[in-house]
């Protein structure tokens, strides 16, 4: 399987990008911002094709506009938290708009469309992936991961407990933009791989996982992206196996998959301990 | 270039009255949704229209049967992962739950999509909607589901607010929370399924959301900012209609571009 060029650019790719979306993907759950994680991936879409329409490089737009709009969106919530409905009427707009860049670049030969730049944003195509595309995915995976550990301790106390980690002296509001920096950061990169809409899946679904299983947030860190690891490794190789299959749908159903079986174990392991408190 | 012009046309009077049917029922549903803070939940359903409408495709069976059957299973998905309580760490993990369920149904419709490779040209409608070749049978369908969907919402709406504004008095007072809860996600799911045929399922969100967080921001009487939601998702809809009707880019760009207009006036001028 590794004998093919195109599968080892996938692995190495795909681990570091694994490694990105379980690490920040844990504080994007204990947050309670799956929501604007969503959004951004929907952001990273538009900010690809209008790149496309442009005719300039995917990846310029793509990093440009995800960036500068996580930013914004906290810098226009308080303690760069933001609103549910805020995020919501925005980023209908945003796909609105790529709804437009999308018919753009389509309609114009000029951009040199082959008509799947939609298909290829929206759901990646991490087979398709050359060796020099894969060290950049690898480098800026590495550099998010790196980017969020640093500021880990004091990211946990002001996710946990705003007002506290405020009175201790801590800019939360500062904290909280240069995660949502870090989020902008791979959701662009994660997009590449399995794509604008299933960004969410390596996103929440390893992350989630670790959540219910351990309160511990260094082993839930570390737990978080190992599973992701799994599934991105897992949804590789089954893509490779059974090629019906596009990878991002096997690599995001094997995230998914991971979440539910540690929900019910999770469940499990918590029912026998309500009965002895009632009893 | 005519106003009249925009009647002339049998598919341009289904698409209005279809449009507009979509449009009452949307944002009627989409102000309990903002009022209730499931906005990403009906985020989610409304892409779970998509693997529905791609299965429905791949098996050769009518894509609207699709959407609401994919519609109803992720309502009751979400309602069964959802425990409410509102607080804090639950709702980490809530939104986590809601985010897999939205992932693994992207995943899924992306391989149906894949499976059924002659897709491939009609995703871009699958996702983004088209206002063209609505027919008879489905401004019928839209009807009955309409009078349906906001029969069912005028019946439960005071109970519905109550548990909406205040879950712990309501549960307190006799209301059956939960089962309102339930009951509400189903209708949501009803809408969006709806509305995905005519906005595609990436943009039904701006029919749902940004018509309610206008009318919430301009005014907060219950009964006069449902009506004022009501009000503007029609407007932008007829109006995003008539436009896209003579341009050649997507109805969706108008209706979400004129909405979120709207939203940002009313947001400066308060």
């Amino acid at each position: 399987m590794l004998g093919h060029e195109f599968m080892r650019n996938a692995f190495l790719a795909g681990t570091f990008v694994a490694l990105a979306c379980g690490v920040v993907g844990y504080f994007v759950v204990l947050r309670a911002q799956v929501f604007a994680g969503d959004a951004l991936s929907h952001v990273a879409f538009t900010g690809a094709l209008a790149a496309a329409a442009a005719g300039i490089d995917l990846r310029i737009g793509l990093f440009a506009v995800t960036i500068l709009v996580a930013l914004g969106m906290g810098a226009a919530g308080e303690r760069a938290r933001v609103d549910d409905a805020v995020i919501g009427s925005f980023f209908a707009w945003i796909l609105g708009l790529g709804a437009l860049f999308l018919s753009i670049y389509t309609t114009s030969s000029s951009g040199g469309g082959d008509g799947t730049a939609g298909v290829r944003v929206l759901f990646g195509s991490i087979f398709g992936l050359s060796a020099s595309e894969a060290r950049l995915a690898a480098l800026l995976g590495a550099l998010a991961v790196a980017g969020v550990l640093a500021i880990a301790r004091p990211l946990l106390f002001a996710s946990v407990d705003a007002e506290v980690a405020e009175a201790k002296g801590l800019n939360v509001r500062l904290i909280g933009l240069v995660f949502l920096g870090a989020l902008g950061l791979v959701a662009a990169e994660a997009t590449q791989a399995v794509g604008a809409l299933l960004l969410l899946g390596l996103l929440s679904g390893p992350a989630g996982a670790a959540h219910r299983l351990t309160a511990n947030p260094y082993a839930g860190i570390a737990l978080s992206a190992a599973l992701a690891l799994l599934a991105t490794w897992g949804g590789l190789a089954f893509s490779y196996l059974v090629p019906d299959v596009p990878p991002s749908s096997a690599i995001v159903s094997l995230a998914v998959a991971v979440y539910m079986a540690a929900s019910v174990a999770a469940q499990r392991a918590r029912e026998p301990k309500l009965e002895s408190v009632s009893s | 270039m005519h106003i009249d012009e925009l009647f002339q046309f049998h598919f341009m009077t289904n698409a209005l009255i279809a449009g507009t049917l979509v449009a009452v029922m949307a944002s009627a549903i989409g102000w309990f949704m903002v009022v209730r803070q499931q906005t990403f939940a009906g985020h989610t359903l409304s892409l779970v229209a998509f693997p529905g409408a791609a299965a429905a495709a791949l098996a050769g069976a009518p894509v609207f049967v699709g959407y609401f059957a994919a519609c109803a299973a992720g309502a009751l998905a979400l309602s069964a992962v959802s425990s409410g309580d509102g607080h804090a760490r639950s709702l980490g993990h809530e939104s986590a739950a809601i985010g897999s369920v939205q992932a693994f149904a992207l995943g899924l419709g992306f391989l149906f999509v894949s499976l059924y490779h002659g897709l491939l040209n009609g995703l871009d409608s699958l996702l983004f909607g088209t206002f063209l070749g609505i027919t008879d049978d489905q401004v019928l369908v839209l009807l009955g589901i309409a009078v349906l969907a906001l029969g069912t919402l005028a019946a439960i709406a005071r109970p519905l607010l109550f548990a909406s504004v205040d879950a712990d008095v309501a549960r307190a007072s006799g209301v059956p929370v939960a089962a309102l809860s339930a009951g509400f996600l189903l209708l949501l799911g009803l809408a969006v399924a709806a509305t995905s045929q005519i906005t595609g399922a990436l943009l039904v969100f701006a029919l749902l959301v940004t018509p309610a967080a206008t009318a919430r921001l301009i005014t907060s009487r219950p009964g006069l900012s449902l009506a004022l939601s009501v009000a503007i998702g029609l407007v932008v809809t007829w109006v995003g209609l008539a436009i896209a009707y003579f341009s050649i880019y997507p109805v969706g760009f108008y209706v979400t571009s004129l909405a979120f207009g709207l939203y940002v006036l009313a947001r400066v001028l308060r």
